[in-house]
């Protein structure tokens, strides 16, 4: 399953650390964040539950980048 | 602008004033740093949160802490030594003012470069009761009948009801050649209205018509990374802790050794000011995503960064003959009959009803030269042979169309014809009836397009064609291209161009129309598809699609790819020949915190306005 979400971040290294963060994120198989178009697109590992993967990512991300958003 | 952009600007200029006050008024000792920390806490307040936070989740590399132990130790040493704070500020400021830059630049170029591409249409008019209505065309259902007036953009894929008009079609190939149109023709969205009011009948969905798909790709595209990007990040991963260990050997080895702390730590500070990445790795995606943007204006879609660097290293060209490089429209240009039994009328009767069924261009142009081919006869037993022709029972006659092999399987004695063309064959019964011979003009601008890809570096240009020997021959005669390739089964094709693919040790381009060569375009190291506006196949197999079917395109987004990779490197060698260089000077004393902030502020201001170039297509 692969979904794109919306993403707010200000600088192309943070979208770089993202991107690290979201791969390494229990459910989540890949993950791709492209900063020019402000967008992330996740794939999901077969049975998660796309929501609570992503409030994990978004937990994640946070840690290593306080101003940046997911939106989902 | 955006609030946060209003807000930190504000912050800057609101710092950069008390700053340049601070240096007028004449103050000194605990007075002087509690009011030079006003600025500092203005201008840096966040970026000191920030490092709390990084402290907190044990990140070391973190580059708000790390610009706030530069500053904070910088602040630190002009108090012990001479008092002097505006340096540690100003490094502060001049950070923020390079994120506020950044930002700003990469906001505006987003919004630049979507504008550009924009070519989706606000509304549609929709006929009502109390007449024209303009509603969002994401609401309007297939089949509904929608109004296109003089000067407006036709809204969603359709079908013309009623009405002639002209097209401009800028948008979607990069040409303004006007379309005629008339009833019954398709449209497709993103193309203006000229002159005639027009009554659509839609076919697709707004959300499936071809200009939102064509915006969706190109929005696509920047997520397929390029190596150029993977590159930079990996470089940037070990890029900060490499420069902040050494930051940290350098304030504490020499202090050992000579002596004279304050210097080194000086120079230590100077190193975590360099250490931060994000010039480079803001300018790869912007390069990359302005020239993907500027490409899509051309009328040329490339479906990835990593397709637009790998046509930037293409060395091998194949093209595919037949509606590439030559219209591909076959018109029927002369009949022979060689039995008495079948004079050129019925010849052609015959060969327009077997091929009733085909698609293949060959058949179509039979078709349209005997146009009332749906009469009364019946057509039976359809029966396609790859590579051969077709055979079918008319009026239980059984009818062969096809080639010279094909005759000499269904055992007719054929005659060859000293016109150069496609010879379409045709027995009936086994028994030898006459040809029809049908040829297909070069496009106005192929002799052209071959030498501009030659002048831009394209070393070998193959032609590959299905079609006869003697075609071929004259065909690349008339072109320049020295080799080809003729008489190709469509399997024959692929493993022909495997092996060119093979031989090559450089990056292979095929271009082909889409429609039949699939399979070689998703071989290719990059597939370009051509004239596919429209087609969804076509733009599903290929890596590049060229909007219109003019092959002057093959070398524009050559040119437009090269372009774009020179800028490319062109950033990665400037943004880290420039941090090398001044690390090295502030490692032996001759840079100080200035450079460091150009190195890292100056250097990114800068490569992100030679990124922007990337927008701009070269010329023809």
């Amino acid at each position: 399953m692969k979904k794109t979400y919306k993403i707010d971040v200000d600088c192309a290294n943070c979208a770089n650390l993202m991107e690290t963060e979201t791969k390494k994120t229990a459910g989540v198989k890949d993950a791709v964040v492209n900063f020019m178009t402000l967008k992330m697109k996740v794939e999901f590992e077969d049975g998660v539950d796309a929501k609570e993967v992503m409030e994990r990512v978004r937990e994640n991300c946070k840690r290593v980048e306080k101003d940046c958003e997911i939106y989902f | 602008m955006n609030a946060k952009q209003k807000k930190n600007l504000a912050r800057i200029l609101i710092a950069a004033a008390l700053l340049i006050i601070l240096n007028l008024v004449e103050i000194s000792g605990v007075e002087k740093f509690l009011l030079y920390l006003v600025p500092y806490l203005i201008v840096g307040y966040d970026i000191l949160l920030k490092a709390f936070h990084g402290i907190k989740n044990f990140r070391a590399f973190d580059e708000s802490l790390l610009m706030t132990i530069a500053t904070l130790g910088a602040f630190a040493l002009a108090i012990y030594e001479d008092g002097d704070c505006n340096e540690a500020i100003a490094v502060m400021l001049f950070y923020q003012i390079g994120e506020w830059f950044q930002s700003y630049a990469i906001g505006q170029s987003r919004k630049n470069i979507s504008e550009l591409m924009d070519i989706r249409p606000d509304y549609a008019n929709v006929e009502t009761d109390d007449g024209l209505e303009q509603v969002d065309p994401d609401e309007v259902e297939i089949g509904t009948i929608i109004i296109v007036q003089p000067g407006e953009k036709i809204p969603i894929d359709g079908i013309v009801e009623e009405g002639t008009s002209t097209l401009n079609t800028i948008a979607l190939t990069g040409e303004s050649l006007p379309r005629d149109i008339s009833a019954g023709c398709e449209v497709i969205n993103g193309c203006i209205n000229l002159n005639g009011v027009l009554k659509i009948r839609t076919t697709k969905d707004f959300g499936e018509s071809t200009a939102s798909k064509i915006l969706e790709l190109v929005e696509e595209a920047s997520s397929r990374k390029s190596k150029s990007e993977d590159f930079i990040a990996k470089f940037a991963r070990i890029y900060t802790p490499a420069v902040v260990i050494c930051a940290g050997a350098l304030a504490i080895i020499p202090s050992i050794i000579f002596g004279d702390w304050e210097t080194w730590i000086y120079r230590a500070l100077i190193f975590l000011v360099i250490s931060c990445p994000c010039a480079l790795v803001i300018s790869i995606p912007l390069s990359f995503f302005a020239g993907i943007g500027g490409a899509s204006r051309a009328g040329i879609l490339i479906k990835g960064s990593n397709f637009l660097e790998t046509l930037s290293k293409v060395k091998t060209v194949v093209m595919d003959k037949t509606g590439t490089l030559t219209k591909g429209n076959f018109e029927v240009d002369a009949i022979h009959s060689k039995n008495l039994n079948f004079d050129e009328e019925r010849l052609l009767h015959l060969a327009a009803h077997v091929e009733r069924y085909s698609t293949h261009p060959i058949a179509n142009s039979l078709r349209k030269a005997y146009p009332n081919e749906r009469d009364d006869c019946t057509v039976e037993e359809v029966e396609e042979i790859s590579g051969r022709g077709i055979r079918a029972k008319i009026n239980g006659q059984v009818v062969s169309v096809g080639n010279e092999k094909f005759m000499d399987e269904v055992g007719a004695k054929w005659k060859a014809c000293r016109k150069v063309g496609t010879i379409i064959h045709v027995a009936v019964n086994g028994e030898y009836a006459g040809h029809v011979v049908i040829s297909d003009a070069i496009k106005p601008h192929a002799k052209e397009s071959v030498a501009d890809m030659k002048n831009s570096g394209v070393e070998k240009i193959f032609m590959l064609t299905g079609d006869s020997e003697k075609i071929a021959a004259k065909v690349a005669a008339e072109l320049g291209i020295k080799n080809y390739r003729s008489e190709l089964l469509p399997a024959d094709k692929v493993s022909e161009f495997e092996k060119i693919l093979s031989a090559s040790s450089d990056k292979v381009a095929f271009v082909g129309d889409g429609i039949n060569d699939a399979p070689v375009l998703s071989r290719a190291d990059v597939g370009i598809a051509m004239g596919a506006l429209g087609s969804d196949a076509a733009i599903e197999a290929a890596d590049v699609v060229l909007m219109d079917d003019d092959p002057r395109k093959i070398s524009k987004a050559i040119k437009i790819s090269r372009k774009c990779l020179g800028i490319v490197k062109q950033n990665i060698f400037f943004a880290i020949g420039v941090k090398f260089l001044c690390l090295i000077l502030g490692a032996i004393g001759l840079a100080n915190m200035w450079a460091a902030i150009f190195a890292d502020v100056g250097v990114m201001i800068l490569a992100v306005l030679n990124a922007i170039r990337a927008l701009v297509s070269p010329k023809q």
